[in-house]
């Protein structure tokens, strides 16, 4: 049976069908789904781990019992993963162990492009890279036999538009596993002492070689010979773009990309006249072809390095030509641009709010919040990594010494908190920072999708289970001042912040409300629409400034009115609330002053 | 795939939500190799709204299909008042492109018995343009959809249907 599925649908159903019992992951897109639809499996345990590290140990420990066992993550979460998946290489398997990245070029939704097929090379581990769903499912399988075969983790690669496209896949029943569920005692090969390690680098070098071999031989690294007077090399993706540039040309499509066939390479370069590598991102296979001393025409130097590539892209890269058929653009006028925005009622809208207002440098990270940084909010100094906003403060609060107090603020997601914020608060403490450390809670992992975490109190499978306390871990590393906000409360918001930043120690401000998107939390909770009373708007733009879907501009009511005193005024305009989207959250009816808002149901602020 | 097609959809999601711009490719036929659409060789352009369309004219040629929901919804720096919003999009559209629907469908899913089944009012104008049949349309949405909202987007495909 056919069934259409996006790729990391057709990732999770592989698993299942390969007879996995285990998968961890934590959620990064593009790779969020295949966890997501993994647990919809009643065979098959799901975890989301609080972060990928946990994640790809978890499924490691696992796989030694015998059991197939799955991490995913995106790219750059396997640069949380890189501890044990250098050493994993080492120590090799029992059950299969496969590894997917996600990587994303053209950072759709991401803080680089990087480009995972190096840690193929740099860890030593096969490399699988499916070129669409059929291919996705049917990697995870053979990387399952591949991992078991050759005692080694396996990496399976896709990139955005790998997972997130959709389709038609042959759906297949599950397979009992092949291997004996026990533990096992052998310490040579899992107790990585220099003693150990030393010899288990040289079956990692063993090891290589023979994979090289089968690399020759497997059937997913294959040549389309049509006309011979062109020949690409190319992998995943970029083989569905060269292809549909190009369907007259010869290919060397490899599903393996590392390590790759170095004699049938040799074999297809003879086949044809002039040799082209398509390839996103790094020149992963170009190099790698070099190195073999093969003569390549042409790679990078007319294939983009940056973003994503496109049958467009790479047709013209090859030919020069641009395609005659493209109508220009016919307006004039800019185009106003439609970046993504905070929810309507999103409750991290508050705390941006009163820290713009407040003009303090903000430490940011990863999460829904990082939006923070887009105008008109414009409140957020700095995004590297997971849980960088901690550690940024930190190290500033180390360099400025006195002179830094009071001046920034980190400001960081529970999901992010838990994945790697916890470890430099603890540093805070120990090393006698005196920064702000803003957890805003909204009790889900939100950017991705609504994920659970460790706070949540939910497991992946919606089971309900023991919910991290932040006041309570907090003290636990040694915070002793602690405070609960509520961040639709801007008064409320703004005297804790002040109080924090004239502190001479690490304070922890806990700003908890729901995501406004979370249905789980917002039942029965969601409140009337706020109106704004056209009589009584100036037009003064308050409640514009905190960049709420919700509320538009109406320029229809511009020029003069007349106030409630009888006096005749002018205006530019006037703000209006679309009832479908308003959910009645009352940030912005404390920003006007002149009560042109409606108040707020029940009095009360927010959804708390 | 129902209607005996090879089928690639891709899209790049996890914006809609939160108010940002969303792209999908549709593409289907006999084999189906890039999932996405190269420059030019768009069929159709769907735009659930309105000023989209500009954001996506590379992907058309002068046969391209249009069918745009006549409804404007305004993005931040046009509510924030920085930008406008763009004029007179129908004639600059109608000057370059010869098959453009402009389609009412906010207002006629509104009819049907709910605003928010706007996009089936459009894929029942689309569904006249391709060759599949009505009764895979109808099956596959509402397969997709709770049973007691079935009878709202029966009527608001026909709808669609009916308006071109």
């Amino acid at each position: 049976m056919k069934k259409v599925l996006s790729g990391n649908e057709a990732i999770a159903r592989g698993a299942w069908e390969a007879g996995v019992t285990y998968c961890a992951a934590y959620p990064g897109t593009p790779s969020s789904e295949i966890l997501e639809n993994a647990a919809t499996y009643k065979e098959m345990e799901t975890d989301w781990a609080p972060n990928e590290k946990v994640a790809v140990e978890s499924a490691l420990g696992a796989c030694l019992t015998g059991a197939r066992t799955m991490a995913s993550m995106k790219h750059v979460g396997v640069n949380v993963a890189a501890d044990p998946l250098m050493t994993a290489s080492y120590t090799g398997v029992i059950g299969g162990f496969v590894l997917v990245t996600a990587d994303d070029p053209q950072l759709h939704s991401s803080q680089n492009e990087q480009d995972n097929r190096n840690y193929a090379k740099f860890a030593k581990v096969p490399m699988l890279e499916p070129s669409d769903s059929q291919e996705a499912k049917d990697f995870v399988k053979l990387g399952f036999e591949i991992s078991e075969k050759f005692d080694t983790p396996v990496m399976i690669r896709t990139v955005t538009r790998i997972s997130h496209s959709k389709g038609p896949v042959e759906l297949e029943e599950r397979i009992k596993p092949p291997v004996e569920l026990k533990l096992r005692k052998e310490p040579t090969k899992f107790v990585m002492l220099p003693s150990n390690a030393r010899p288990r680098h040289l079956i990692v070098e063993e090891r290589s070689k023979k994979l090289k071999e089968f690399a020759e031989t497997l059937d997913i690294n294959r040549m389309e010979i049509n006309d011979t007077k062109v020949g690409i090399i190319t992998s995943g993706i970029s083989y569905q773009y060269a292809k549909e540039a190009f369907p007259e040309y010869s290919f060397l499509k490899l599903g393996m990309v590392w390590p790759m066939p170095e004699k049938l390479i040799g074999e297809f370069i003879n086949k044809v006249d002039k040799v082209y590598v398509v390839e996103e991102l790094d020149p992963f296979i170009e190099e790698n072809v070099r190195l073999m001393g093969y003569k390549i025409d042409h790679g990078k130097d007319i294939i983009p390095i940056c973003g994503e590539l496109s049958p467009t892209i790479v047709k013209k890269a090859i030919t020069g030509e641009t395609d005659q058929k493209v109508v220009e653009p016919i307006i004039e006028d800019p185009i106003p641009p439609r970046p993504p925005n905070m929810c309507p009622g999103c409750p991290h809208r508050g705390v941006f709010t009163v820290l713009k207002k407040l003009k303090v440098f903000v430490n940011g990270d990863i999460g829904c919040y990082t939006l923070g940084a887009l105008p008109p909010l414009e409140s957020l100094d700095t995004t590297v990594c997971m849980g960088s906003s901690v550690s940024f403060s930190h190290g500033m609060s180390r360099a400025l010494g006195d002179e830094g107090k009071g001046k920034f603020v980190s400001v960081i997601g529970d999901s992010t908190f838990l994945h790697s914020g916890v470890t430099p608060l603890m540093d805070m403490v120990y090393n006698k920072s005196y920064a702000t450390v803003m957890i805003l809670d909204n009790r889900i992992t939100a950017m991705t999708g609504a994920q659970d975490h460790p706070g949540t109190g939910y497991t992946a499978k919606g089971e309900p289970t023991h919910a991290i306390d932040y006041a309570e871990l907090s003290k636990a590393l040694g915070v002793n001042e602690i405070y609960t906000i509520n961040p639709y409360d801007i008064k409320e918001t703004e005297e804790i912040i002040k109080k924090a930043l004239n502190s001479d120690q690490v304070t922890v401000i806990i700003a908890r409300g729901p995501c406004a998107m979370l249905k789980r939390e917002m039942a029965g909770r969601t409140k009337k629409p706020l109106v704004i009373d056209s009589d009584l708007c100036t037009g003064c733009k308050q409640c514009i400034s905190i960049n709420c879907p919700a509320i538009n501009w109406d320029t229809t009511m511009a020029g003069e009115y007349t106030t409630k005193d009888g006096k005749t005024k002018k205006r530019k305009g006037i703000a209006r609330i679309v009832p479908d989207l308003c959910n009645g959250c009352g940030l912005c009816y404390q920003l006007c002053k002149f009560e042109a808002i409606s108040e707020p149901e029940e009095g009360k602020l927010g959804f708390i | 795939m129902d209607a005996g097609y090879d089928v690639k959809k891709s899209e790049v999601h996890g914006m809609a939500q939160r108010g940002g711009s969303v792209t999908s490719h549709v593409r289907f036929g006999e084999k189906v190799a890039s999932p996405i659409i190269p420059e030019g060789e768009a069929d159709i352009l769907f735009c659930s709204e309105k000023l989209e369309v500009l954001r996506w004219l590379a992907y058309c040629n002068e046969t391209t299909k249009l069918i745009i929901n006549n409804i404007e919804i305004y993005p931040p720096l046009v509510n924030l008042g920085e930008m406008e919003y763009p004029k007179n999009i129908e004639k600059a559209i109608n000057s370059k492109f010869k098959n453009n629907y402009f389609i009412e469908a906010t207002k006629l899913a509104k009819e049907a018995g709910d605003a928010r089944a706007a996009n089936v009012v459009m894929l029942g104008v689309t569904s006249k343009f391709l060759p599949i049949d009505e009764e895979i349309w109808m099956r596959n949405i509402l397969a997709r959809l709770p049973k007691k909202i079935h009878e709202l987007n029966k009527i608001a495909f026909k709808k669609g249907r009916e308006v071109v």
